[in-house]
């Protein structure tokens, strides 16, 4: 992007003075990836703040639609790499959406599961990293010690610590190996009291509240005119979550509580995210016993999802399913469709257009951290640079997913 | 929903598509923003958040490209989705960002990846892609690989042999 270097003056307290531009990033350690911020500059104050990204940008949209059905999952890990099952999540939602299938019970639970223990998996990344942005350098310690623990169950259930495609139209792409509840169930008795830990070190400690406290203030008006949601919105007072209001997996089986707050600022934001960690926990709890312990994991929808092992070894029609599916794969219905579910960072909605050939039209991310991004400037404008630290870390961006 | 609007203009709806339990209303592109504007502001609708903007290509037909606008109404818990069709030659909007201020960066990116343009929109300049890229990636005439500075292996031979 060409700026104009030339600066311009501004009036202050103490007379006219010359604005300074600043690059921040694109390789700035608190930018979290590739995000470079133009920042005008009255001293220590931001008379004007433009994003600027592009910098990760693979052309996922595009590759997706040179894919097959199936072979798009593997793309979507790769947008939001904090969350890659809760992108298979949206995905398949969508096609399944399209193709109008319904998966058993046993996934969706198994689902559930598995998108909670990534949600808190990525708010420790959130927490530990804001906190080191911060200067609380201990906190990140402890927070990637138990996010080794969640991803050292993804690896025992899906095979991979984190790009996992573990979820799949029509179910799951595994059944789950024995023993992973015993190990889930070790996790979510352990992470209460590790949880407290966070909390002892950051929620009363003198300079956490300086660097919080008042810190990005954006109304609730300006949050939804921005079109932000998340743990943004809901910091606002705003009690809009995907898993209550528009529910998708049984998430309506679940008893469960989406925290809110009304002062709108870092501070409370952090408060919304160790809530939710909490809430999360309960969900697995909840779902641990939801899963039966026998039953099918993918549906029973031939030439959509692939067969069983077994059977293709001793039926015919099986093989011949098998062959077409990972060969020319399958043919939704012409038909435009929108799923949305709630990743850590918002509503993360895929956006699938088909024109009944084996190939996706178009399919659209509707990306939370790109669109929570556009209220940057209205978060630090008229502040300190060193509260954009704080306000970037607080919209909890991934930048893989901002520009796709 | 759709009476509602019906009811305040026969013109503003040219097609409601209901497909798996979704609506889709499509809108003549020169009602688009009263449309919107109606959607938010009417008491009954009250569609506050613009969840998501995205456009598909449908090359070779006509009218190629559909601008979609997902609305979501968080009082009433309802979506809604808006799409406006635009020919090839003539592929040019009103920007929803008066109504909406997120439709901002997401009709920069459309701009971006499909080049449509959006009159109105206060600051249309590319988004993801570099200031001095060429074509618009998204749109399928534009190659996946990219349109490439090395001329294919066949060409590079028969040159070499001359």
């Amino acid at each position: 992007m060409t700026v104009q270097s030339e600066t311009s003056t501004v009036e202050t307290a103490t007379g006219k003075a010359k604005t300074m531009v600043l690059n921040m990033g694109p390789q700035h350690p608190s930018t979290h990836g590739v995000l470079r911020i133009l920042l005008e500059l009255d001293g220590e104050n931001v008379v004007k703040a433009i994003p600027d990204m592009g910098y990760l940008h693979t052309g996922i949209e595009k590759s997706c639609e040179d894919k097959t059905y199936s072979q798009a999952i593997t793309l979507t890990d790769r947008i939001d790499y904090l969350n890659p099952l809760g992108n298979n999540l949206a995905y398949c939602l969508a096609v399944e959406k399209l193709l109008g299938i319904e998966v058993p019970k046993r996934a969706q639970y198994i689902r559930v599961l598995m998108v909670e223990l990534q949600r808190v998996s990525s708010h420790l990344v959130w927490l530990g990293t804001h906190a080191i942005d911060l200067g609380a350098m201990s906190v990140f310690l402890y927070c990637f010690r138990e996010r080794e623990e969640i991803l050292k169950i993804f690896e025992f259930v899906t095979g991979q610590r984190m790009m996992t495609s573990y979820i799949r139209i029509g179910g799951l792409a595994l059944e789950p190996p024995t023993g992973y509840l015993q190990r889930v169930e070790k996790f979510v008795n352990m992470m209460p009291s590790r949880i407290d830990e966070y909390e002892e070190l950051l929620t009363g400690n003198r300079i956490w509240i300086g660097r919080t406290k008042g810190v990005g203030y954006i109304s609730a008006d300006d949050a939804i005119a921005l079109s932000m949601t998340g743990p943004v919105l809901r910091a606002a007072g705003v009690p809009y979550d995907n898993r209550k209001v528009f529910p998708y997996s049984s998430y309506e089986e679940f008893d469960f509580d989406v925290p809110t707050r009304t002062d709108s600022d870092v501070f409370a934001r952090y408060m919304i995210r160790v809530a939710e960690m909490r809430e999360s926990l309960k969900i697995i709890r909840q779902a641990m016993k939801k899963i039966p312990p026998e039953g099918p994991v993918r549906t029973d929808a031939p030439g959509i999802v692939p067969p069983e092992r077994e059977k293709m070894k001793t039926e015919m029609e099986a093989l011949i399913y098998h062959f077409k599916i990972f060969t020319e794969g399958f043919s939704p219905p012409p038909g435009e469709v929108f799923a949305a579910v709630e990743s850590p960072r918002g509503e993360l909605g895929v956006f699938v257009a088909s024109d009944g050939s084996p190939k996706p039209l178009r399919v659209h991310f509707r990306a939370p951290s790109f669109i929570n991004l556009q209220a940057l400037p209205k978060l630090i404008e008229g502040k300190l640079i060193a509260d954009v630290i704080a306000c970037i870390g607080t919209i909890d961006i991934v930048l893989g997913e901002v520009d796709r | 929903m759709v009476e509602r609007l019906r009811g305040w203009s026969p013109n503003a709806i040219s097609e409601v598509i209901e497909f798996r339990g979704e609506t889709t209303i499509v809108v003549p592109r020169n009602l688009l923003r009263d449309v919107a504007e109606r959607c938010r502001g009417d008491k009954d609708l009250r569609f506050n958040l613009l969840s998501d903007a995205t456009c598909v290509d449908r090359y070779p037909l006509e009218p190629r490209f559909e601008v979609n606008y997902h609305l979501v109404s968080i009082p009433r818990s309802d979506r809604l989705r808006l799409q406006v069709r635009l020919s090839a030659d003539d592929p040019v909007v009103n920007s929803l960002v008066p109504v909406w201020p997120g439709a901002n960066w997401l009709e920069r990116e459309i701009f971006d990846l499909f080049g449509i343009r959006f009159t109105g929109h206060p600051d249309l300049r590319r988004i993801l892609m570099p200031d001095d890229w060429e074509g618009h990636p998204l749109r399928k005439d534009f190659p996946v690989e990219g349109y490439r500075d090395i001329p294919a292996i066949a060409t590079r031979y028969t040159r070499n042999r001359t």
